[in-house]
């Protein structure tokens, strides 16, 4: 962008959006009032959530003595819920949902699908698996069983890329290749799952339906590490991948390094999908859905990688709210909620552009 | 004068020749039929020997003369009373359930002309077992024969819901379409069955093994219950055979032939759901046999949906007896449920379907 940029940006509709453009640098990029409030709004709701995680609970705490405790004064118990208990946990919902929404950005950007997602092309059922396995058959502890989701993932990931690779890999031979290693990949938990005892069994299938439960801070630095490196890069191609999604052979014109874009993203998108399994397990659909819900609020017309992370934060952490305290006092793996909303989600998805004759 | 005489002398030969390339046609025509019935007869005649196998192999080989004594000079004793109460029953159960996945996939696919139509893509087994889970859960309901009717009737809401998603808008249902909207409607009823499994460790230990589809412990009555349904779909799905020939030729073609269109989409629809609930009932759900099956078939008979039908029955059955025997050989003990062995032959074939570069128009 140059000092000529006019004040004002036309969209792919004709229309013209208000925006202005704001330079740091050598950065600049536009700024739109309705992103700013959108944003802004994101961010209020996920503190809101943040607080409500804090202070809900069998032993409920005032919104005043959560911040003494948060501050570090207040009654012993206090500090130990807020800042032992519910502070991490809550801590490792935003950064896992926030993680699972860029990455799902990343995936639906770079198969230009609003479908793509980690859930599709298998890597979540892979990661799975890896987990069912190491905790059925090698008896792993947490780390092993975290260890083996990202090698399930990963593996699976390649397989499925590979074989629906001919001539070019096609959105819909991606989607149902994924479809049908994914069958076999069920038929092996549910074989692993019919042998094991019943605690066992219950155990593996609680994390592969993805929880949040008896999470500590040891989870939140690992994930707070994964995003600190993948991240900035992951932010700083955004602006490339949107050109991308005008096809490859434009961006390639416009100077963009499409090939090593593409695999780089991939690559970062697929480490920061395995970070998150690996600590809360397989939690479906905050990586289909965040994308979307972020790119309808903001009315944007590509991926917004910086959006999805929010709405992926407000999703698993409002999600996990529910989990906790939806059915009496049962704890809920947080997976079983997001499915839930989030299938519903793309059963109505589905419906509205169909509808419209869009697919 | 002449030139009268002549011109039917020279139209002669060209009628005549008319005359024969009809003849030779009508010959061809019945000699294909006549070796699609002998192949349907030798598929049977693998089937009953697959049958044979099924009824002797297990964790106590029985020789098939002992079978036979079984049968026809029952005396009582051991063997006799295994091979009649467990074996027979069970290899009955695997034709009929077989039949009925291999037979709703292939009128599945010729309905929605969708290569990949198949009753656990399209949500009948999520569907299925949502209810069973809520029949358990809700109405503390412990025992196959009870909660039979619930699979049936979560069949038919799902596939019921999913077709009706994957089918709006202006176009007909694509195969992405199907999927996704099969994925989506799954993954809601999945999230639900979670939800009930995580709570109760009583509904967790019923429904793991279930939801591997199997033939182990079916009993007779169990089969009592069932088998007006599964023989209900069949009769509907192979009458239907010539009326989804006149559907593959397009809805506008069909209906200026004649058709009626919405009749015979109902009476697939309303086959399918009896075929496929009391299928995915009685063994649970059994993934990729009616999705493969009908693929197989076609590279016999061609898109002769009343070959075509009759061929994916008989396969089916002879596929899913082959796995059950072969899954209580294939252990050195125990057994491997039938709906791993499908699952696993199965999905390979699928991907190979969905490389081919063209997949299969119908």
């Amino acid at each position: 962008m140059t000092a000529t940029t006019p004040r004002t940006a036309p969209t792919a509709d004709g229309s013209v959006r208000p925006g202005r453009p704001v330079r740091f640098g050598g950065v600049s990029f536009l700024l739109r009032p309705r992103t700013a409030v959108v944003l802004g709004a994101l961010v209020a709701a996920i503190a809101a959530v943040f607080a409500a995680l804090l202070m809900l609970g069998e032993y409920e705490i005032s919104l005043p003595r959560v911040a003494a405790a948060l501050a570090g004064t207040g009654e012993r118990l206090d500090l130990f819920f807020v800042r032992d208990v519910r502070l991490p946990r809550a801590w490792v919902a935003v950064l896992v949902g926030a993680s699972l929404g860029v990455a799902g950005a990343v995936f639906q950007s770079l198969s230009r699908n609003p479908l793509g997602s980690p859930d599709i092309i298998g890597f979540t059922g892979g990661a799975a698996t890896g987990a069912v396995l190491t905790i059925l058959v090698l008896g792993g502890s947490m780390l092993q069983v975290s260890l083996g989701a990202v090698v399930g993932g990963v593996a699976t990931a390649g397989l499925v890329y590979l074989l629906a690779m001919r001539g070019g890999v096609q959105g819909y031979r991606l989607i149902l290749v994924g479809i049908g290693i994914n069958a076999m990949l069920v038929s092996v938990r549910d074989y692993l799952i019919t042998r094991a005892d019943l605690t066992e069994a219950k155990a593996a299938q609680v994390w592969m339906i993805g929880s949040l439960n008896a999470r500590g801070w040891g989870e939140v630095v690992a994930v707070a590490v994964c995003m600190a490196v993948l991240l900035p890069p992951l932010l700083a191609m955004g602006p490339r991948l949107r050109l991308m999604e005008m096809g490859d052979q434009t961006a390639h014109a416009l100077g963009v390094p499409v090939q090593r874009t593409q695999a780089l993203a991939l690559l970062a998108a697929s480490a920061l999908t395995g970070a998150a399994i690996a600590v809360a397990g397989p939690i479906s659909f905050i990586a289909l859905a965040a994308p979307q819900l972020a790119r309808r609020l903001l009315r944007s017309d590509g991926t917004t990688l910086f959006g999805s992370a929010l709405m992926g934060a407000l999703l698993l952490t409002a999600a996990d709210l529910v989990a906790q305290h939806a059915v009496g006092e049962a704890r809920l793996p947080v997976g079983a909620v997001t499915a839930v909303i989030g299938g519903s989600y793309l059963v109505w998805l589905l419906y509205r552009e169909w509808r419209t004759g869009r697919a | 004068m002449s030139a009268e005489t002549a011109a039917p002398d020279r139209a002669a030969p060209v009628r005549e020749e008319a005359a024969q390339a009809l003849d030779r046609r009508t010959r061809a025509h019945a000699r294909v039929h006549t070796a699609r019935a002998l192949g349907l007869l030798a598929a049977v005649g693998v089937l009953v020997l697959c049958m044979g196998l099924s009824v002797s192999v297990g964790a106590k080989p029985i020789p098939l003369g002992t079978v036979w004594d079984a049968l026809f000079a029952n005396d009582g004793s051991y063997d006799h009373s295994v091979i009649v109460e467990l074996r027979i029953p069970r290899a009955v159960l695997g034709v009929f359930v077989g039949a009925a996945l291999g037979l709703s996939g292939a009128l599945m696919q010729g309905l929605t002309r969708n290569p990949l139509a198949e009753p656990g893509i399209l949500g009948i087994n999520s569907g299925a077992a949502a209810a069973v889970v809520a029949a358990i859960y809700v109405f503390g309901l412990t025992s196959p024969n009870a909660y039979v009717w619930f699979a049936f009737l979560g069949a038919a809401a799902a596939s019921a819901a999913v077709y009706a998603l994957g089918s709006r808008g202006r176009s007909q249902a694509t195969p992405v379409r199907l999927a996704l909207a099969g994925t989506a409607v799954a993954a809601v009823l999945q999230g639900l069955v979670y939800t009930v499994i995580v709570l109760d460790d009583f509904v967790f230990d019923r429904i793991r093994f279930w939801q591997v589809g199997s033939l182990v412990g079916r009993d007779l009555e169990l089969f009592s219950r069932i088998w007006p349904f599964l023989v209900a779909g069949v009769v509907i799905a192979l009458l239907l055979g010539p009326a989804l020939n006149t559907v593959a030729l397009g809805d506008d073609l069909a209906a200026a032939l004649g058709a009626r269109i919405n009749r015979t989409r109902l009476l697939a629809a309303v086959a399918i759901v009896l075929m496929c609930g009391a299928a995915t009932a009685t063994a649970g759900p059994i993934w990729f046999v009616g999705l493969t099956v009908p693929h197989v078939a076609r590279t016999i008979t061609g898109p002769d949906q009343r070959w075509l039908l009759p061929y994916s029955a008989v396969l089916a059955a002879i596929l899913l007896t082959a796995a059950d025997t072969l899954g209580r050989v294939v252990l050195p003990n125990g057994e491997l449920e039938v709906g791993i062995i499908t699952a696993l032959v199965g999905a390979p074939v699928f991907i190979a379907l969905v490389r081919r570069k063209r997949m299969a128009q119908l």
